[in-house]
């Protein structure tokens, strides 16, 4: 259930401010099980909607949304998303971070890197999420935990 | 004297001379408009006397110095009406700031008359109004612009539909000629048309040919082939006719890999590869 | 537990994918086909997306491996359906799904399988 998270990620990372200047309405969204990654995906398509991203441009965000969600559940434990509606004069957009506690990334360079994967996935992860959208930004500290934050502005 | 009393003396001075400066103000409106057609006098009277009465309304709010208020929220609103039926009218932004500012002398007389005792107490009313008048008539401008830059994209909206014509050449192959320069934001809106019409079509195959198109530079080629490539996931297939020499020639300098994708150089013989491909052959009769 | 559904329809296998799949609901569906193509000895496999108004690196890996594994098994997958915006998404992220034939709907879908039948 997303009730309010009792335990909220305690990972100390800039990114949770990178936009804060330009937020105009925030969701935090837990990131425990798939059901959660189901219910991530329906929340970021909402918001894409909400500020008329055009089909391709939802849908790649959308997709870059289940692949972030998915590498904190699967390699950093858990964590949760935090969802920003951005405003910066009259360009609109959606700000998505994800945080979590995890062993965090030892080569953040090998792992933005099509094809890198420990997992025994494909490895697309981070380096293709990147493409799919407008700004990708990593903080990820091992021992510690990792934090993605991503924008997608409309076009 | 406190803000709030400047806001209260100068919307009872306005309350009380409302008539008079709004018969100036129009006079000053009728003598400055070169074209009468845009605005006729009757919804020009109607404005001005909308935009005073609230106005005054606003006034007495107090907050002389943040037009984002509530209490001009009436204000704002009737300044966006005016401007975008303004622009969509053709007036020019200029046009459309005088009307308020050419409300200041009318107002500045009125100033004159209610602070003669004070000259103090008129230099910051007649300063206040100004800022207040010069805000306001800078807003008309930005709504003006917004106004405009709408218009604008849905007129390129309707040259993006008209430039992406579909051909159905056969049962299954369909023609889109490319016509125009393409540039890295056009070409992705046009990649998708392209998609979504084979979907609509379901066509087999799909010929898209850039004879009208003029230069090619990487991040076009770049999305021609993400573009075939996605046609592909989708079980359809592309053929790039109508290639240039020169457009040849920049391809294999941007050294742009096009092994995989069958180009013709005419529409024609795009065609005849497409019919085999479909299994359908011509027939010479005679 | 909820499964997709999985028709037969003579030695073909049909798959309507409709729901926003979870993982687990992904990983239950290529287990399920894989059994099915071998209890009703199928020699076609046909999986339509045109619902799938998403398809990440996960379900694609999904799709892959199940039509790998169908040749395994001697029968053919084909995809069909896939929208214009997920496909230009797939190549946005380097997804080829190499290995899966794919059709824009279901009866070039059929059409492809049947004359493929070995």
């Amino acid at each position: 259930m997303s009730a309010a998270l009792n335990n909220a990620v305690a990972f100390d990372t800039a990114l949770l401010e990178l936009h804060a200047r330009l937020r105009t309405g925030r969701t935090t969204l837990p990131l425990r099980s798939d059901e959660d990654v189901v219910a991530l995906r329906r929340h970021v398509r909402e918001r894409a909607v909400a500020i008329a991203l055009s089909l391709v441009d939802q849908t790649k965000l959308v997709t870059a949304a289940s692949e972030l969600a998915r590498n904190t559940i699967k390699y950093g434990g858990g964590g949760e998303a935090h969802l920003d509606a951005l405003e910066d004069g009259f360009k609109r957009g959606v700000g998505l971070i994800f945080v979590d506690n995890g062993p965090g990334i030892t080569d953040l360079d090998m792992a933005l890197r099509d094809g890198y994967t420990t997992g025994g996935g494909l490895g697309l992860g981070l380096g293709g999420s990147k493409r799919l959208v407008d700004e990708f930004d990593i903080d990820s500290r091992p021992g510690e935990g990792t934090a993605v934050s991503v924008v997608k502005w409309k076009r | 004297m406190t803000t709030q009393d400047y806001a209260t003396r100068i919307s009872q001075i306005i309350q009380e001379h409302e008539a008079d400066i709004g018969a100036e103000w129009m006079a000053q409106l009728e003598a400055l408009t070169v074209r009468s057609n845009v605005v006729s006098k009757e919804q020009l009277r109607r404005h001005c006397q909308q935009f005073l009465t609230a106005f005054a309304k606003g006034t007495r709010g107090g907050e002389l110095q943040n037009m984002e208020h509530r209490s001009w929220d009436e204000v704002r609103d009737l300044l966006s009406e005016i401007s975008s039926s303004r622009a969509k009218g053709g007036s020019t932004p200029s046009e459309t700031a005088t009307f308020v500012f050419s409300l200041k002398q009318p107002l500045f007389t009125r100033l004159n008359a209610g602070f003669a005792n004070d000259p103090a107490a008129l230099a910051n009313a007649s300063w206040i109004i100004s800022s207040l008048l010069d805000k306001m008539g800078l807003y008309t401008i930005e709504v003006f612009q917004r106004a405009r830059d709408q218009i604008i994209v849905r007129q390129q909206q309707e040259l993006l539909e008209l430039s992406t014509p579909v051909v159905k050449l056969w049962n299954g192959i369909l023609a889109l000629p490319l016509i125009g320069t393409l540039d890295s934001a056009r070409t992705q809106v046009v990649m998708e048309n392209i998609l979504q019409k084979i979907v609509d079509t379901g066509a087999a195959i799909a010929i898209i040919d850039i004879t009208g198109v003029p230069t090619v530079d990487t991040l076009v080629a770049q999305h021609l082939m993400k573009t075939i490539a996605a046609a592909r996931l989708m079980g359809a297939d592309c053929i790039i006719s109508g290639i240039r020499p020169q457009i040849a020639q920049t391809i294999v300098h941007l050294g742009v890999n096009l092994e995989d994708v069958t180009t013709k150089a005419s529409l024609a013989d795009a065609f005849v590869v497409a019919l085999e491909r479909t299994g359908t052959s011509i027939v010479k009769k005679g | 537990m909820e499964r997709i559904p999985i028709l037969r329809m003579g030695d073909l296998l049909l798959v309507t994918i409709q729901v926003d799949m979870h993982d687990r609901l992904a990983m239950t569906l290529q287990d399920d086909l894989t059994e099915r193509i071998v209890r009703d000895n199928a020699k076609g496999v046909l999986i339509d997306i045109s619902a799938l108004d998403l398809v990440d690196s996960f379900i694609g890996r999904m799709i892959s491996n199940t039509a790998a594994m169908a040749r395994v098994l001697d029968a053919q997958t084909v995809v069909v359906g896939m929208q214009p915006a997920v496909a230009i998404t797939l190549v946005e992220l380097g997804l080829t799904l190499h290995g899966v034939k794919t059709a824009l709907n279901v009866e070039k879908g059929m059409a492809l399988l049947g004359k493929n039948h070995f």
